[in-house]
């Protein structure tokens, strides 16, 4: 897993609560065997018209959003399926760290796995940073994992909360399987008690 | 490396497969490669597969208890959210990514932390044509979408209790919704009743030990949880969805509420974006909405006792041209006893489709899927925009209001057709 230190980037405004990982990535891209390209997939039903022609007022089809790497959305982000794909498209479109009021379990589970850094900060700070990336997208966000903090250019720093271990998970890069398995002789003794 | 526990590992095909009776060869490339994938991967690592080429298969979460895996203190995971529905039982049971798929396939293990719990009291009794579905569905609009998050729920109270497992499981599974990873049930002799007897259920002298251990599976009597909701079960009516998030769903005399009895700007906001894509409009009641396509099914709504009732209300009406309908059974299990009950008859003299099991229309993963700005009344579990294929519109509801939008072409109130 790519490890997750400090992110200093521009960032795009979702106005949208609720958002579900059907809209993340439709089902239909779900077919796939391997990760690589679902990006292509990523709100493909709010991006792109039938036709698959861009629309143009969607956030991500903006030019002054291109290259952002935080999304900002709003509360229940990634709610519904559990399908990975969800945090797989957000990735490979470029993202590494979302920002909203709250996430589903699983969604939130799944972005730990892969790298992404799901930021729970106060609803008002959402709304906050929604009208301040919308009024100048080119607002440089800098996401310290470190140091648990969002930093704004005017000085602001808004703390976020993140379970320690999922915290030395990300800034090493490492994923739940070694540490697992360093724990095979307790595994073992699990297996061998009758469960009742 | 290797599968640690084969024999606890059990695979099945429901999301990508076609419902009709199709060759492989003509199915679309891709789910026939994930299929193909499938079966090679169970093969080389000695997994149990319930192929669609086989006697047994279905919808996971049907054909799991239909065949005893699924018991009361068991830890139960799947790359699949509805994995609540098995907390029906008395397990501990979630859905999880692909990547914690791998850890339990090469560990048997997940790091979790512990959640918080979730009383949810249900007392009272349902009225005539109010089911599970307008249990959960009325929970879930009284606690919001995303309410669970963080906490696992338990459902008790009288009207939970008096519930078979097939609707105790239709609860469940929508605990998700309700934004709980999981949702439980106490096991009692309902449970061992369901279980007993069923090929994977423990027999003999390991039975009457697992009945006894299964009974100590209950919260204290003074326990207490970090949050609690009541429910009063006579006052609850069939519901329907109007939005594009489970929570937003109101009982079927009911109105879509106006921006100006919100006040929270964001439940305004999720409110006139699910009206623009609904096509809806605020204020509106649900009771007479026409609807395109019917779709009872699902690993909600697609066991046995949801297709008898579905049945019953169907029965020696018909259809309108107007309006395509569906019913695909949760397995081959289910579809085999409503065969030898006739239910299969009814369904296609009145005008439905009846199909093989698996996922089909809830998803839009395979070819069941609704047109775009169609309306679809659904007994599956989301509405979100574009489940059900892009630009559908799904409205949820339960298997007997399905029915009975399906053969009067509109949202009507079940309870009118039933004496």
């Amino acid at each position: 897993m790519q490890p997750f230190r400090t992110l200093t980037a521009t960032a795009a405004p979702l106005r949208l609560e609720n958002v579900d990982t059907d809209q993340i990535i439709p089902a239909r891209y779900l077919t796939a065997v391997t990760k690589e390209g679902m990006g292509k997939g990523l709100f493909s039903g709010i991006r792109y018209h039938p036709d698959g022609a861009p629309k143009e007022e969607f956030v991500l089809n903006k030019a002054e959003h291109d290259g952002a790497q935080v999304l900002i959305a709003g509360r229940n982000f990634g709610s519904g399926s559990s399908r990975e794909h969800a945090v797989w498209a957000l990735t490979d479109h470029g993202f590494r760290c979302v920002i909203a009021p709250g996430f589903a379990d699983i969604f939130y589970n799944n972005s730990l796995k892969n790298g992404l850094l799901p930021v729970a900060l106060p609803e008002e700070v959402v709304n906050m940073l929604w009208d301040l990336v919308e009024e100048a997208p080119e607002t440089i966000i800098v996401v310290n994992l470190t140091d648990q903090s969002v930093a704004l250019p005017d000085g602001q720093h808004h703390h976020f909360e993140i379970d320690a271990f999922r915290k030395i998970c990300l800034l090493e890069g490492l994923d739940d399987m070694g540490y697992i398995m360093s724990k095979e002789a307790a595994i073992e003794a699990y297996e061998a008690a009758p469960a009742f | 490396m290797k599968v640690r526990r084969p024999e606890r590992t059990f695979a099945t095909m429901d999301h990508a497969i076609p419902t009709r009776n199709v060759d492989i060869a003509l199915w679309p490339m891709d789910a026939a490669i994930q299929v193909r994938t499938l079966r090679e991967n169970c093969e080389e690592f000695g997994v149990t597969l319930w192929d669609i080429n086989g006697p047994i298969q279905g919808i996971v979460h049907v054909v799991g208890p239909e065949m005893g895996i699924t018991q009361p203190g068991m830890t139960i995971v799947c790359g699949d959210s509805h994995t609540s529905t098995h907390g029906a039982f008395g397990a501990l049971a979630f859905g999880i990514g692909t990547s914690e798929v791998g850890h339990v396939l090469a560990t048997q293990c997940l790091l979790q932390k512990r959640p918080k719990t979730f009383a949810i009291t249900v007392d009272g009794e349902l009225g005539k044509g109010v089911t599970a579905k307008d249990i959960i569905l009325a929970i879930i609009a009284q606690n919001g979408a995303g309410g669970g998050a963080g906490y696992v729920f338990e459902y008790r109270g009288s009207a939970i209790r008096r519930l078979s497992m097939a609707n105790r499981m239709t609860i469940c599974n929508m605990s998700i919704e309700g934004g709980a990873r999981a949702g439980m049930i106490a096991p009692d002799e309902t449970t061992f009743a369901w279980i007993e007897g069923r090929p994977y259920a423990p027999k003999g002298e390991h039975w009457d030990r697992a009945v006894a251990y299964w009974k100590t599976l209950v919260s204290d009597e003074d326990a207490t949880f970090d949050r609690e909701l009541k429910l009063d079960a006579n006052k609850l009516e069939p519901m329907v969805t109007y939005g594009t998030n489970p929570g937003q769903g109101i009982g079927v005399t009911g109105r879509i509420p106006t921006t100006s009895e919100l006040e929270d700007p964001a439940e305004r906001r999720s409110l006139l974006s699910a009206l623009d894509y609904m096509g809806l409009q605020a204020g509106q009641k649900m009771e007479g909405q026409p609807i395109d396509i019917v779709f009872i099914g699902s690993c909600t709504n697609g066991r046995i006792e949801d297709l008898r009732e579905a049945a019953a209300i169907v029965k020696g009406k018909q259809v309108p041209d107007s309006v395509q309908a569906l019913v695909v059974p949760g397995s081959k299990a289910v579809k085999a006893q409503a065969e030898a009950e006739g239910l299969d008859r009814i369904f296609s003299e009145a005008g439905f489709e009846w199909r093989g099991a698996g996922c089909s229309m809830c998803l839009a993963m395979n070819d069941d899927k609704a047109g775009a700005g169609k309306y679809v009344a659904s007994t599956s579990n989301r509405n979100f925009q574009g489940r059900q294929g892009p630009g559908a519109r799904s409205l949820l509801m339960s298997p007997i209001m399905a029915a009975a939008a399906a053969v009067n072409g509109r949202v009507v109130d079940v309870r009118e057709m039933m004496s």
